[in-house]
C-alpha cells in the first residue's frame, strides 16, 4: 500500500510537524489523518480519476521539509516581475513556506491581511477558525485530507467588509529543492461582504528535481463580494501539481477563476464551486498548452444550490505530441434552484494522432425552469480558415500559429486585468513558437 | 499575365473542370459566367490553390511561372487575390493583425522592410474610406458577426490593402443590396490600372452594369463553351443559357 509510508511518516514526525507550524493548523491534523487512513489516495479505478493515476505520483522517494530547513534564496533578488504595467503587491511562497519581508504589505488598505497562514492563525483566530479547512471537504478526496495532515503554512488574503483592494495581489510560488520533494501548501481567500480582491498566483519550479505538490485553495466570498483568482502554471516536466480549489459564494457575489498552464508535467486541477446565495455568479476558465508527454486533467464541479445564479465554465486545451488532456465537468442544479443559468464549454485542439483527449460533461438538473447548456468539441484547426489566411499570403505555419493563439483568446478574455491579458497573449504566442523556455526565471516574474 | 491551358480539376473523385483554356492580359477585365454547378467557383479555388481541389491535367502560367507548383501563400505573394464567395469567420484573429500579417508577408516576399505602424494605420484608414467601411468592423475579429454585405465589402477592402496583380472576384455581387453593390463596384473600378487584371465570376449580368468587362466567357459543364465581348453578357441576360447549351 502506497499510503503506508506516509501514514508512518506522519506518526513518526507528528512532533516536528506541529512544532514547525501553529496550533490552528495542528488542530486539524488528527481528523485529516483519520480520514486519510480510511480512504487513502484516489485510485484510477475510481471513475473521476480514470485518466489520472495519482497513486503513481506518490509511489516515489519524496522528501518533506517538515522541519522547515531554510532554503537559501531571496526571491526579491532572484525574481523581478517584468509584466509591463502590471503593478501588484507581490508575495512569495518558497515551497509551502511564506517568505517574510518587512514592508511587504505597504499600500494595502487598512484591515486587509495578506501573508502567512501561520501568522493569520495567530492574529485573526476567529476568522481563521471560521474558514480554515471548512469548505475543503476531506471525505471526498484523500489528497485534501493528505494536504491537511501535512500542511504547515501557506498564503492568506483576508479582505474585510466594504474594502476594495484595487491593485492586484500576486503570489509567486517557487519550488526549490536539492532532492525530490513533496510540498503541501494552502491558500485561503476570505472576502467579506462587498469586499473586492484580485489574486494572481504564479507557479514556478526552479530546480531540476521531481516535485509533487498538493495545493488546497479555499475561496470564501461573502454577499456582493468580488474575487478574481488567476493561476499561471509554468512548471518543469518533473512537477506533479495536484490542486484542489473550493469556492463558496453568498448572494450577489462574483467569483472569476482561471487556470492557465503554459508548461507543466502532470497536472490535476479539481474545482468545486458552490453557489449558496441568490444572484451569485461563478466564471471558471481554464487553458492548457501541452506537448511531449505532458498531462492536464481539469475536473470541475459546480453546484447551484439556490435560485437565480449564473455559472459559466470555459475550458480549453491545445495538445500535441503524446500529451493527454482530460476534462470532466459536473453541473448540479438542485431542486429549488430555479432560473439557474449554467453554461459549460470544453474545446480542444489536438494536432497529432498521438495526443489524446478525454472529455465528459455531466449535467444533473433537478429544477424545471433553468437554462443550461454544454458544448464539447475536439478537433483540429479549421482548414477553411487556414486556406483563407494563406490566400492572403500568410505563411502556412504563421497562419496555424495565429489560429492557435486565436483559439485561446476567449479564455484570456475572461480575465479582468487588462495588462495581464496582454501579457498572457504574448506568452501564449511565444509558447506556440517554441520561444518560451521554462527556466529558472519565469516568463512573467523574471 | 495569366495563361490557363487544358485545365482539369477533380474534387471528391468528381471531375469538375474538364479542359479550360483562358488567357488574361494586364489591363483587362474578364467575366466568367455560367449556370450553377458549371465549375465557376472551382476555377477560382484552383487558381488560388485551395488544397481541396486536385488538378489532374493542364497548366496555369502566371507571369511565366507555373502556378500549380506554388503553395497558396506564394501565389498570393506573386499577386493573385481571391475574393471569396463565402468569406471565412476567424474568431480571435483581429482584422488589424490579420491585415498587418498579410501586408508584411507580401513585403517580405518583395524583400521590403515591414510596414511602419503609422503607415499601416494610414493605409487601413484610406482603404476603409474607399469602401465606406465602419471603423468598428476593422477592429473586430476577421468577418466574425459581419453581415453578408459587410463580408463582401471586407473582401474588397483586403484587395485594396494588398493591391494584387490579378484579382479573382468569386460571386462578389451575391448577398449585396444595390447600394452596397455600387460601393463595392466603385471600389473595384478605382483599383483597376493598366498593370493589373480582374476576373469576375458571376451568375448574373447585374454586376457587369457596374464593372465593365472587356471579355465575357460562358462556362458550362467544366468547359468554356463561348467567349465574346460585353455584348455576350447582354445576350445571356435576354436569352438565358439554354440556347448555348443546346446548340
Amino acid at each position: 500500500m502506497i499510503e503506508q509510508q506516509y501514514i508512518d511518516l506522519f506518526r513518526q514526525y507528528r512532533g516536528e510537524l506541529d512544532a514547525n507550524s501553529t496550533e490552528g493548523l495542528n488542530r486539524h491534523r488528527d481528523r485529516a489523518f483519520d480520514i486519510f487512513t480510511q480512504i487513502g489516495f484516489p485510485s484510477s479505478k475510481q471513475e473521476d480519476y480514470k485518466h489520472s493515476n495519482i497513486m503513481r505520483c506518490f509511489d516515489a522517494d519524496l522528501g518533506l521539509n517538515l522541519r522547515n530547513i531554510p532554503i537559501p534564496v531571496n526571491p526579491y533578488d532572484a525574481f523581478k516581475c517584468d509584466v509591463p504595467n502590471l503593478s501588484t503587491h507581490t508575495f512569495f511562497l518558497i515551497n509551502d513556506r511564506y517568505y517574510d519581508k518587512a514592508g511587504q504589505t505597504e499600500g494595502l488598505p487598512d484591515g486587509v491581511f495578506a501573508g502567512s497562514l501561520q501568522q493569520f492563525a495567530k492574529e485573526y483566530p476567529t476568522q481563521f477558525d471560521m474558514h480554515y479547512a471548512r469548505i475543503a471537504d476531506m471525505h471526498k478526496n484523500g489528497i485534501v485530507a493528505y494536504n491537511t495532515m501535512f500542511a504547515q503554512d501557506g498564503f492568506v488574503v483576508y479582505v474585510p467588509k466594504n474594502v476594495e483592494v484595487e491593485k492586484p495581489l500576486q503570489l509567486i510560488n517557487i519550488l526549490r529543492g536539492g532532492v525530490d520533494l513533496n510540498v503541501n501548501r494552502r491558500i485561503l481567500i476570505i472576502a467579506e461582504e462587498n469586499a473586492h480582491v484580485k489574486l494572481l498566483v504564479c507557479d514556478h519550479a526552479v530546480d531540476d528535481v521531481h516535485f509533487v505538490v498538493t495545493q488546497v485553495t479555499e475561496i470564501v466570498a461573502g454577499p456582493s463580494a468580488q474575487v478574481d483568482f488567476y493561476e499561471l502554471e509554468e512548471n518543469s516536466e518533473k512537477v506533479t501539481r495536484l490542486s484542489n480549489l473550493f469556492s463558496e459564494q453568498k448572494e450577489n457575489s462574483n467569483v472569476v477563476t482561471s487556470g492557465i498552464t503554459l508548461h507543466n508535467g502532470y497536472t490535476r486541477n479539481n474545482y468545486r464551486f458552490r453557489l449558496l446565495g441568490e444572484h451569485a455568479e461563478a466564471h471558471a476558465g481554464g487553458l492548457a498548452i501541452c506537448d511531449k508527454t505532458q498531462h492536464i486533467d481539469n475536473f470541475a464541479f459546480l453546484d447551484h444550490a439556490v435560485p437565480n445564479c449564473t455559472s459559466n465554465e470555459l475550458f480549453k486545451n491545445v495538445l500535441k505530441d503524446k500529451a493527454t488532456g482530460v476534462f470532466c465537468g459536473k453541473i448540479l442544479v438542485e431542486k429549488d434552484a430555479q432560473k439557474t443559468q449554467a453554461y459549460q464549454t470544453n474545446r480542444n485542439l489536438v494536432s497529432t494522432d498521438t495526443a489524446q483527449m478525454f472529455s465528459k460533461p455531466q449535467l444533473e438538473i433537478y429544477a424545471d425552469d433553468v437554462k443550461c447548456s454544454h458544448g464539447l468539441t475536439t478537433g483540429q484547426l479549421d482548414e477553411d480558415a487556414l486556406f483563407y489566411m494563406r490566400a492572403r499570403g500568410i505563411d502556412k505555419e504563421e497562419a496555424r500559429l495565429l489560429l492557435m493563439v486565436a483559439f485561446t483568446r476567449d479564455v484570456i478574455d475572461m480575465i479582468r486585468i487588462p495588462t495581464l491579458q496582454e501579457r498572457l497573449i504574448t506568452l501564449i504566442d511565444k509558447r506556440f513558437r517554441g520561444e518560451l523556455m521554462r527556466c529558472g526565471n519565469c516568463a512573467v516574474c523574471k | 499575365m495569366l495563361k490557363i491551358k487544358n485545365l482539369h480539376a477533380v474534387v471528391e473523385e468528381q471531375e469538375i473542370l474538364k479542359g479550360i483554356d483562358l488567357e488574361v492580359n494586364a489591363g483587362e477585365v474578364h467575366a466568367v459566367m455560367g449556370p450553377n454547378g458549371s465549375g465557376k467557383s472551382t476555377l477560382a479555388s484552383v487558381l488560388a490553390g485551395n488544397p481541396k481541389f486536385e488538378v489532374t491535367r493542364g497548366s496555369i502560367l502566371f507571369k511565366g511561372k507555373e502556378l500549380l507548383e506554388m503553395e497558396p501563400e506564394d501565389r498570393a505573394r506573386e499577386g493573385i487575390f481571391l475574393s471569396f464567395q463565402y468569406p471565412v469567420e476567424i474568431p480571435g484573429v483581429s482584422m488589424v493583425n490579420f491585415m498587418r500579417a498579410a501586408v508584411n508577408e507580401q513585403r517580405k516576399y518583395r524583400r521590403e522592410e515591414p510596414i511602419s505602424a503609422t503607415d499601416f494605420l494610414k493605409l487601413m484608414r484610406d482603404k476603409r474610406d474607399l469602401l465606406g467601411m465602419d471603423s468598428q468592423l476593422v477592429s473586430r475579429s476577421v468577418n466574425e458577426g459581419f453581415s453578408g454585405g459587410e463580408k463582401k465589402k471586407n473582401e474588397i477592402f483586403q484587395m485594396a490593402m494588398i493591391n494584387p496583380l490579378l484579382s479573382i472576384l468569386d460571386e462578389t455581387d451575391s448577398g449585396l443590396d444595390i447600394d452596397a453593390l455600387r460601393v463595392v463596384a466603385a471600389g473595384v473600378n478605382k483599383l483597376q490600372t493598366k498593370e493589373n487584371a480582374t476576373i469576375l465570376i458571376t451568375h448574373y449580368q447585374r454586376l457587369l452594369e457596374y464593372i465593365k468587362p472587356d471579355f465575357v466567357h460562358v462556362l458550362y459543364a467544366g468547359k468554356i463553351i463561348k467567349s465574346g465581348g460585353p455584348e455576350l453578357a447582354l445576350e445571356l441576360e435576354k436569352k438565358g443559357y439554354d440556347w448555348l447549351i443546346k446548340s
